[in-house]
């Protein structure tokens, strides 16, 4: 569905991204790991059609997206670090102006399907500003969802979200994908998120350094192969601590 | 949807946040208040007449206020990263530009409906006729300050030190209008419409040739 | 580089000798007229710098290409240079004809609005956020900008014709060698500006080039750590 290909993304001159290929298919979730800093973001941004790459193409359905974005936009769900809510407006309000940007058709009515379903029909009047980080998140998921996009980006969605919370993402993602819907996960939850996901790839310096089917893969396996892909030494653990020592 | 009712989604949206956060409205106001006030106190206008200056000092109020307002239609965008909201939205990107510019125009358009009255009484200006035209000139003046204010503020909005660039980006791009609309609203208000035309006009083709630039440029504004 | 170094400067001992020696001494101004081949030059240079600024600014909106940003804003830098030359040279022209530094003379007025809306172009390169966003900004800036000058001209030309003009002593009578002198002034900027640009480019090249290597040795130095 959506795909990119070759992708290749400089900031002045360092190099974020290195000619990386991510295909999303329908009924499939992808998760995307890796260590801070190592341009999952800013891919997740490039797919989602944010930003541009330096070199390489995004294809919709095999097809560049160039000169038909806003075609394209209009069956991506996206979930970034950031909100993107409007702390004045109010829940249902933040959610109708969304719907109307998106040209949904019965939109009252879908909009409180969706307030049902994240959980915050009983805040539908109470402005966003006044929300915790986990229920603008679940108004967030709500909104990534409300166009009925066939290609959900997830930027670390789990970001204040408390148990029940996490359950009711993790239901979504199910529902999204057995809907035929392409999913990109990207989740510090190693085991939650490769129990939750049909294929993984990690992502190291900008890299794609290993990929693979999340079948049959338990936690500690995969704890494993995550380790071995970023040749990380096993006792000082940390990836990121690693990564910033050639700084000093 | 069309790209109208798309664009009249983000006036929608701005003038509720707008409505929310009342105290905006009301302090651009004020402080367009205090502005006429420090000009009494400067001038004083029971011993003197202001009507020679009384357009300039009207104006001056106007587009202080204005550029605090601008100043505040970024700012709001920018808590939430909300501005990103539009740009994942398959909207044409430059109905984003144009319904932020018509809501920063409603919004100095709101504010002038309050000054220009109390301006008159305040200053002591004998007002009598050509409340039409003078309505003209407000349009016209405001139209092309909320143009290209607008896509200044835009870009500011991306700067460190936004508050304080967008008046000393705005100031110079815009003396053409402060220049043309202080005058004919001094013609007006003197009761000499004789170069009242020409003006206008010189109004209306700055209004169109920047709104119409930013309009086309928006797009490559966006991108992060 | 060496070639042009040394063209400017012949021609900057030419020009100097055709305004100060060569050219007649104006009948009603005197000396100070003198200052005159270098104002028109500056001022003409300004311009061609924000042309230049202009120009760039589209290419890199079409391209994304780094080189354009950094001829627009080095040569907005120029023009800025350029421009304060012509304010002061063209301030120092009224208080020699008019005995006043400042009138509201409208080339000179609107030349200081110019001034303005290209320091505030550069403060948006200084202030922006982001590489490849302060770029886009900065461009948006540097065509509507220029967009605008001609409409500044005309808009204070009109202002101040409102006002009733003084007929003042100081319309020069044009000679022969005055024309000269004041093209091979003009020629003399044109080709430092040129020179002058092209240095600014170059040093922003090697700035770039050593963030480049700079962040080789980086990369070089994470990946040795993690080996070992
Ligand atoms: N606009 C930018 N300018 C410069 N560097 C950037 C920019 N955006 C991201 N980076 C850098 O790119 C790298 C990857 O960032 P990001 O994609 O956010 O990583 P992740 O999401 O994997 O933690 C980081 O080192 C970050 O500092
Ligand atoms: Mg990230």
């Amino acid at each position: 569905m959506l795909e990119c290909k070759g992708v290749s993304r400089l900031a002045g001159h360092r190099e974020i991204l290195r000619g990386v290929d991510l295909p999303l298919e329908g009924g499939q979730v992808c998760a995307l790991f890796g260590p801070n800093g190592a341009g999952k973001s800013t891919l997740l941004k490039i797919m989602a059609l944010l930003t541009r790459p330096t070199r390489g193409v995004v294809l919709w359905d095999g097809e560049p997206v160039r000169g038909r974005e806003s075609k394209v936009r209009q069956q991506l769900g996206i979930v970034s670090h950031a909100t993107y809510l409007y702390n004045n407006l109010t829940a249902e309000e933040n959610l109708y102006f969304h719907g109307r940007l998106f040209g949904i058709p019965r939109l009252r009515e879908r909009v409180e399907e969706i307030l049902e379903k994240v959980g915050l029909y009983y805040a539908r009047r109470d402005t966003v500003g006044t929300f915790s980080r986990g229920m603008q998140q679940r108004l967030t998921i709500g909104r990534a969802i409300l166009h009925e996009p066939r290609v959900l980006l997830l930027d670390e969605p789990y970001t204040g979200l408390d148990q029940q919370g996490q359950a009711f993402l993790n239901d979504v993602i199910r529902d999204f994908r057995n809907a035929g819907g392409a999913c990109l996960l990207i989740s510090h939850d190693l085991p939650d998120a490769v129990a939750l996901a049909d294929k993984f790839i990690i992502l190291s310096e900008g890299r794609i350094v290993r990929e693979g089917s999340c079948s049959d893969m338990t936690a500690e396996s995969f704890d494993n192969i995550y380790r071995e892909a970023l040749e990380v030494d096993r006792e000082s653990g940390d990836a990121w601590a690693i990564q910033f020592r050639g700084e000093g | 949807m069309g790209f109208l009712s798309r664009t009249m989604t983000v006036v929608w949206k701005d003038l509720m946040v707008e409505f929310r956060a009342k105290e905006m409205l009301l302090s651009v106001l004020v402080f367009a208040l205090m502005v006429l006030v420090v000009f009494g106190f400067a001038f004083n206008p029971v011993e003197h007449d202001l009507s020679d200056i009384f357009a300039g000092i009207m104006w001056v109020a106007y587009l202080f206020a204005g550029t605090l307002g601008l100043n505040r239609s970024f700012m709001s965008e920018r808590v939430n990263d909300a501005l990103q909201g539009l740009v994942i939205s398959p909207i044409d990107r430059s109905s984003i530009f144009l319904g932020k510019f018509m809501s920063n125009f409603l919004f100095m358009i709101a504010v002038e409906l309050v000054l220009t009255p109390v301006s008159i009484i305040l200053l002591k200006y004998p007002f009598h006729k050509g409340a039409l035209l003078l309505g003209a000139a407000l349009l016209l003046g405001t139209f092309g300050f909320a143009a290209i204010g607008t896509f200044l503020a835009a870009l500011a909005s991306n700067t460190r030190a936004s508050e304080v660039l967008l008046p000393v980006l705005i100031f110079p791009l815009l003396a053409p209008v402060i220049i043309a609309v202080v005058r004919v609203t001094d013609a007006i208000l003197g009761g000499d419409v004789s170069g009242v035309m020409p003006a206008f006009r010189f109004l209306a083709a700055y209004d169109v040739i920047f709104l119409a630039i930013p309009f086309l440029l928006f797009e490559y504004m966006l991108e992060n | 580089m060496k070639i042009l170094a040394w063209l400017t400067g012949i021609l900057g001992v030419v020009a100097l000798y055709l305004a100060f020696i060569v050219a007649p001494e104006e009948a009603v101004m005197g000396p100070p007229q003198r200052i005159f081949y270098f104002h028109v030059a500056s001022a003409w240079t300004a311009y061609l710098g924000f042309l230049v600024v202009f120009v760039a600014s589209i290419a890199y909106l079409r391209t994304g290409a780094r080189k354009w940003d950094r001829l627009a804003f080095s040569s907005a830098e120029l023009g800025v240079f350029f421009t304060s030359m012509a304010l002061l040279s063209g301030m120092t022209w009224g208080r020699a004809a008019w005995g006043i530094w400042w009138d509201w003379e409208p080339r000179l007025t609107s030349t200081f609005i110019l001034w303005l809306v290209y320091i505030g172009y550069l403060f948006t390169q200084m202030t922006a956020e982001g590489d490849e966003k302060r770029a886009r900004i900065a461009a948006g800036l540097g065509i509507i900008g220029f967009l605008d000058v001609p409409i500044i001209h005309m808009s204070v030309r009109w202002w101040r014709s409102l006002h009733p003009e003084v007929v003042r002593p100081g319309k020069m009578q044009m000679e022969p060698m005055m024309g000269v002198a004041l093209l091979f002034a003009v020629v003399t900027f044109t080709l430092f500006y040129v020179y002058m640009l092209k240095w600014r480019v170059r040093t922003e090249d090697l700035r770039d080039r050593l963030f480049h290597l700079k962040e080789i040795m980086r990369q070089r130095g994470a990946a040795a750590s993690r080996r070992g």
